[in-house]
């Protein structure tokens, strides 16, 4: 389906008769259905990726099938309500969270106006209380003594082909950005519900490409865009390569190398696609420059985790390579670079997971000496920790007019800000790095920072218009600082980020560039020994550098 | 309509008290055996409901941050809003549960032409839940002196001040709570129909409870206000502090709307527990709010965690893409068999 025009979007999202613009629905909630059509659901998951999936050790993908969500017919398994209500006393029995969310909610609707997808959409399902209401409502139901003596009286529904219809719209309509938790009075998550919506989805094959696709690709070759070892490594190459040509530093780097102090582990889409590759250029640099002993892997070439979106044991068998990889190699320990859900799995679930990581040592700067106390257990440290901490101490030099060219704003990325609080490191580096930058409004950055729209997953192009829908509101408040501050670059620390946000610049604030915080960094560093390319910037006048690592030469 | 249902489910509940309370002999069902049926299904279901929460584990550390994280030494922590030692996530927990400071954060967001979205600090709902919930507190603290003799002095001071925050003269003395405990409920009722979105949201479920509370609060207030002649508070003391001694006395000088009021409260008790209204207990046990962020610093431990789940391992890896890797130079494990024609050179 084609994307609608940037005008006729712009009208319909403040005049299109919806709860987010004053139109109260005709209908109770419970008597709409969900209606798929081309354009509003992300694609099933191909057979041969939920074969290969659940051919895996731990793993439970069944169904395999060819299906279509705008087909009546989903192909379900016979006795897949069973399954399902089964599903759910399972999680139930596992997460107190669960249970307490289940349970907790009065809907006084703190979090009904702000989720993302609901301000772009203003479908009432969006609302994060109605997409919890959707399992509440059948949790009720066949879980409480309220449900099962009053039924639908008290709020209780039975477990339908249509209710399952609702859970896969709308568990695809949230990008567990936890942004309602922070509004919500009992700190209801509902990136917690969604998880068990999606998890309960995959019991009876229900399930998108866009996940599946990456997560078994990251399985059997390291990472989601699927490069062997080889291609990996044949990008990286390139990359040491341009850098080379742009700074005169020739970079030594490595992979698979036994023996080094530090695995470094970023997410693969920084090897792959701009504007990711400038942040990858950035980290090479930095390395160079302070002379890291570190490596590569080819195996554990993701930092990402599409696990995180589909379920548990996922999850935990794609990170798990992170730590086998630590230990293979006999690292000290692991730096992580700018990646959003990555560092969700990293700082909450990792060493939980797949911990204990006690054959390596207790992160320590080697230029600096600080021992990154917060990282005692699970030995793994963010790039921006690690690099605040050369700044703080003068250990490189940075010269912040290499970034004249940018006016940067900062996007908190939904993870590292509400799951891991990692939120003033970022804007310590900028400091540094940047001439001059400006934030975005106050309601839509930190802990109340908007998604980018397209997360766990949604990355996909077929649901373009409900992702730009669902970026709005970020791409508002980046538009704001455009028009008051000339704003040109919108820097964050998500590889998700990096692509997304560049289609939601390029559709709503054209013009504005997306960059890695590390991009900017490289951008500034100072190299020992180095000897910049002449380009021509955008007034056509030469100069060392005038883009940055973007600069063509 | 849900309202409408909720509004006569309550008017049903007093209608059958009164007429129940009329009948000879029903006062010792209505004053005695229901309030203990529902103390002890109140009693029983909070301490269920809390159990079968806490007999889940918390499988992940799981907070909810909402400031800077403890990290380096120069990057200032916010210890309320991104807590790291017990004492901090006390102090959090405690703004939470008393101060309810999520809400305090509320926004109000409104689409405009442009587009262009609009973030407005919203405080009504903070300021609505503050009213009820402590107007609340303190009549139920309040109602202790009916129950205990002697009436402790804090007790007899709380009673002091309550009255005492409303300027007047003459008797009875009038109760800043009762007011608030009214008012509170007929502002979240009136949010409720008029906010656009929590209208859409609203269950039977949600109008049910601030109707129950509302006929408690008026039939309360009838009573201490309005239909005094009808209202023996020595014997109703006597039959409250039996209650509470296990030895009750039943008197005919106790009117209707006594055991109208006492029903209703009943009912509240009895619902409590299968309801919505657990939110009371559920806040203390909320992983994103009652949860230090410090999981990279401790381990924490997941007790169904399956150590059977392994990583696609390094070796099948490799074997899949020994001959590559060679070729590029990446360093292998085992290196490659030598190749079969070489052999026959």
């Amino acid at each position: 389906m084609a994307l609608a025009k940037l005008e006729q979007l712009s009208k319909s999202v403040v005049q299109g008769p919806s709860l987010a613009t004053g139109a109260q629905p005709a209908k109770d909630w419970m008597d709409t259905p969900a209606i798929f059509k081309e354009g509003n659901f992300a694609y099933p998951a191909k057979v041969e990726k939920v074969e290969y999936l659940n051919s895996q050790d731990g793993l439970n993908f069944p169904n395999a099938r060819e299906w279509s969500p705008d087909e009546d017919d989903w192909k379900l398994p016979d006795g897949w309500e069973k399954t399902i209500l089964d599903g759910i006393k399972e999680r139930l029995d596992k997460f107190r969270s669960l249970k307490i969310f289940m349970d907790c909610c009065v809907r006084c609707g703190a979090c009904a106006d702000k989720c993302h997808f609901f301000l772009g959409t203003g479908d009432p399902k969006n609302m994060p209380v109605l997409r919890a209401e959707l399992l509440r409502s059948v949790y009720r139901n066949d879980f409480t003594l309220a449900g099962k003596l009053l039924g639908k009286m008290a709020g209780g529904r039975e477990m339908t082909i249509g209710v399952l219809k609702e859970w896969f719209m709308y568990s695809y309509q949230c990008t567990e950005c936890r942004r309602c938790s922070v509004f919500c009075p009992y700190g209801i998550d509902t990136a917690e519900v969604t998880m068990m919506l999606r998890e309960l989805l995959h019991l009876v094959g229900v399930g998108i490409n866009w996940i599946l696709e990456p997560a078994s690709n990251s399985n059997r070759t390291g990472n989601h865009m699927g490069l062997q070892p080889h291609t990996f490594k044949d990008n990286v190459d390139f990359l040491a390569e341009d850098v080379e040509t742009l700074t005169g530093v020739k970079i030594n780097h490595s992979f698979n190398r036994k023996g080094a102090e530090v695995l470094f582990i970023t997410p693969s889409a920084d090897v792959f696609a701009e504007p990711g590759l400038y942040t990858a250029m950035g980290y090479l640099a930095l390395f160079e420059q302070i002379g890291l002993d570190y490596t590569w892997s080819t195996y554990a070439s993701e930092g990402g985790n599409f696990g995180l979106f589909t379920n548990n044991e996922l999850m935990k068998k794609l990170n798990a390579k992170m730590y086998a990889e630590a230990k293979r190699l006999g690292v000290k320990y692991i730096i992580g670079g700018e990646c959003g859900h990555m560092w969700r799995v990293v700082h909450q679930y990792m060493d939980t997971m797949n911990g204990p990581a006690d054959f390596m040592e207790v992160p320590k700067s080697p230029i600096t000496g600080t021992v990154f106390e917060n990282a005692r257990s699970s030995k793994m440290i963010h790039i921006s920790e690690f690099t605040a901490d050369l700044i703080k101490h003068g250990k490189i030099k940075l010269d912040p007019s290499r970034n004249a060219h940018v006016m940067p704003t900062y996007h908190d990325s939904c993870n590292p800000a509400r799951a891991m609080g990692l939120m003033d490191e970022p804007r310590y580096i900028l400091d540094h790095v940047v001439p001059k930058w400006v934030e975005m409004p106050e309601n839509t950055i930190r802990e109340q920072t908007f998604c980018c729209g397209s997360g766990t997953g949604l990355n996909t192009d077929e649901i373009m218009e409900l992702r730009m829908r669902a970026g709005l509101p970020r791409a508002n408040a980046v538009k704001h600082v455009i028009d008051k501050h000339d704003v040109n670059m919108l820097s964050c620390v998500c590889a998700i980020d990096r692509a997304t946000l560049t289609s939601l610049m390029d559709y709503w604030n054209p013009g504005c560039g997306v960059c890695g915080l590390s991009e900017l960094v490289g951008n500034a560093l100072v190299m020992d020994n180095e000897k910049r390319a002449m380009g021509y910037g955008a007034d056509g006048t030469e100069s060392e550098l005038p883009d940055g690592l973007r600069t063509m030469v | 309509m849900k309202y409408a249902y909720s509004f006569l489910a309550v008017l049903a509940l007093v209608v059958f008290a009164w007429l129940g309370s009329k009948i000879p002999g029903m006062q010792y069902l209505f004053g005695v055996a229901i309030p203990y049926l529902a103390i002890m299904i109140f009693l029983g279901g909070f301490v269920y409901r809390v159990v079968y929460w806490a007999k889940s584990p918390v499988p992940f550390s799981i907070p909810t941050t909402c400031g800077q994280g403890k990290s380096l030494d120069f990057i200032k922590q916010d210890k309320l809003d991104c807590p790291t030692k017990t004492s901090e996530v006390v102090a959090r927990m405690f703004l939470e549960i008393f101060a309810f400071r999520s809400l305090f954060r509320n926004t109000k967001s409104e689409i405009h032409e442009g587009p262009k979205i609009t973030y407005e600090s919203s405080k009504w709902l903070w300021l609505f839940a503050l009213i009820f919930h402590y107007s609340f507190l303190v009549v139920v603290i309040r109602h202790m002196r009916l129950f205990l003799n002697p009436v402790p002095e804090w007790l007899q001071f709380l009673d002091f001040m309550d009255a005492g925050a409303v300027l007047q003269i003459g008797s009875p003395l009038f109760y800043a709570s009762s007011a608030g405990l009214v008012l509170g409920v007929v502002l979240l009722f009136g949010r409720r129909l008029v906010n656009r979105q929590v209208r859409y949201i609203s269950l039977l479920n949600d109008y049910f409870p601030l109707f129950l509370i509302f006929g408690i609060a008026s039939t309360g207030m009838l009573m201490r206000y309005v239909l005094r002649d009808n209202i023996d508070i020595i014997t109703i003391k006597e039959l409250l502090v039996g209650l509470v001694t296990l030895s009750p006395v039943i008197s005919a000088k106790i009117g209707s709307i006594f055991y109208i009021h006492v029903f209703l409260v009943s009912t509240l008790l009895v619902y409590f527990p299968f309801s919505k209204l657990m939110h009371m207990g559920g806040v203390f046990m909320s992983p994103t709010r009652n949860m230090a962020n410090d999981s990279r610093a401790k381990r924490h431990i997941n007790p169904w965690n399956d150590p059977t789940i392994k990583p696609h391992s390094y070796a099948g890896y490799e074997d899949e893409f020994r001959e590559f890797m060679v070729d590029a130079g990446i360093p292998v494990e085992k290196e490659l068999p030598p190749k079969a024609d070489e052999e026959q050179g």
